[in-house]
């Protein structure tokens, strides 16, 4: 075992005289890229719970109800009786005083909040490497989500045509 | 029948063959992805060109260099037929056994990228650590599971059963489809697809009694449900498995609970 050192030193010495140039050598490899949380033996077993298969289930389904919804509003705001230029608080006051799109309105607004932010929580799933940066994340997006519905949802059933 | 084989070769002729390789000849340059720790920390893109039959394979191609060019070139291969599933390697950016691509196949009129398979530790040049793969693997439980007495003669199952998963017996455990998944390069905790065809190749199996048991494992959150459905994997396949159909059965079978 020592020979075999020796020699190798010996042989390292006369083939590269300047030892400063080689930062790495057989001894000291250097440092392999290894992935982020890579799978090991230690890797946390099944959490129980089917969670992840009904976000999975949720996104299928609101998207199909989805695509009814949100094509129907499109073509009810931008497209049928005069476009656009029609939309303004008469129009949205109109809308609102029936239940029926009150509840239109409700459910485009909750399904499609879910469904993004969801979405986003696969991304950041996907690509945050650190746990840290994936937990602040996933908060600033449920924080956000919350914020959003809970307004948009208040505005539906509060409001006032009458408002001055 | 011997007699005649031997003569038909005899009846070509070495020089007729000689003549024909030769002139077959064509120079390829192989750009090939290189890394080693014990030089320096930083991968880099080496150029070799040799003269090399297009009807020959990358994996040939790889030989020649390495016995002939340069010895340190570092890639695994045991059969060199693809079945033992050792040299999965990213040529021209796409995951492909070396020993079943074809140079006249991918373009050798431009210099061809070689690669390691992606989103697993490098260790030298071609070859990877698969131990994260191989775990993966592991915990799918990939074996025959029963109760009761061993049946004195061998387990019977009809053609119909015996097809139901037919498809995913196929896998000869390269990795090509795994490293070729997106969401398994960002996050090597996904089990990834080789994983879940090993685990299907089961679940579908009429004599296997643990089905609910590896539909458990893959209902994690790092199981089935983190499949985008980019189909890479099935791409990738040296074998022609359908991955991502496989993968989807699974899901169906998680959420009807019938397989």
């Amino acid at each position: 075992m020592s020979t075999t050192e020796t020699t190798e030193t010996a042989n390292g010495a006369a083939t590269e005289p300047t030892d400063d140039v080689a930062l790495f050598d057989v001894d000291h490899p250097a440092p392999v890229i290894e992935p982020p949380r890579k799978r090991t033996a230690k890797t946390p077993k099944a959490s129980r719970g089917n969670f992840e298969m009904q976000t999975w289930l949720f996104m299928r389904l609101s998207g199909i109800v989805l695509v009814v919804l949100v094509l129907g509003h499109l073509l009810i705001q931008l497209v049928l009786d005069g476009g656009v230029s029609k939309i303004g608080f008469a129009f949205v006051a109109g809308r609102w005083a029936s239940p029926f799109w009150q509840v239109w309105d409700l459910a485009m607004l909750w399904l499609a909040m879910l469904h993004g932010a969801n979405g986003l929580r696969t991304v950041i799933n996907d690509y945050a490497e650190r746990d840290n940066t994936r937990f602040w994340l996933k908060m600033l997006l449920y924080v956000a989500t919350v914020f959003t519905v809970l307004l948009g949802t208040l505005v539906i059933f509060t409001f006032d045509p009458n408002i001055r | 029948m011997g007699t005649a084989t031997l003569e038909k070769n005899d009846s070509a002729g070495p020089v007729d063959s000689a003549e024909n390789s030769a002139s077959h000849l064509i120079t390829v340059t192989l750009r090939i992805r290189r890394f080693n720790p014990e030089v320096s920390d930083e991968p880099q893109w080496q150029d070799f060109t040799l003269e090399i039959d297009p009807k020959e394979r990358v994996l040939d191609a790889l030989h020649k260099i390495k016995w002939e060019i340069d010895g340190t070139l570092t890639f695994r291969r045991s059969c060199a037929h693809g079945i033992c599933g050792s040299d999965a390697m990213r040529i021209n950016g796409r995951n492909r056994l070396a020993c079943k691509t074809l140079i006249k196949d991918i373009g050798p009129d431009k210099p061809i990228t070689v690669e390691a398979i992606k989103g697993l530790t490098v260790l030298k040049d071609l070859v990877v650590d698969m131990d994260p793969f191989f775990q993966a693997y592991r915990d799918v439980m990939p074996f025959l599971i029963t109760s009761g007495n061993e049946p004195t003669r061998e387990r019977y199952q009809s053609a119909e059963d015996r097809e139901r998963f037919d498809d995913t017996t196929k896998c000869i455990l390269c990795a090509a489809c795994t490293s070729s998944c997106p969401v398994f390069w960002n996050d090597g905790q996904y089990f990834g697809p080789a994983a879940i065809v090993n685990a299907h190749r089961f679940i579908f199996d009429s004599r296997d009694e643990a089905g609910e048991q590896r539909l458990e494992i893959l209902n994690d959150k790092d199981g089935v449900w983190r499949c985008r459905t980019t189909f890479n994997c099935t791409d990738a396949c040296p074998r022609g498995i359908e991955v991502t159909k496989a993968i989807q059965e699974v899901k169906r079978a998680l959420i009807t609970r019938r397989f």
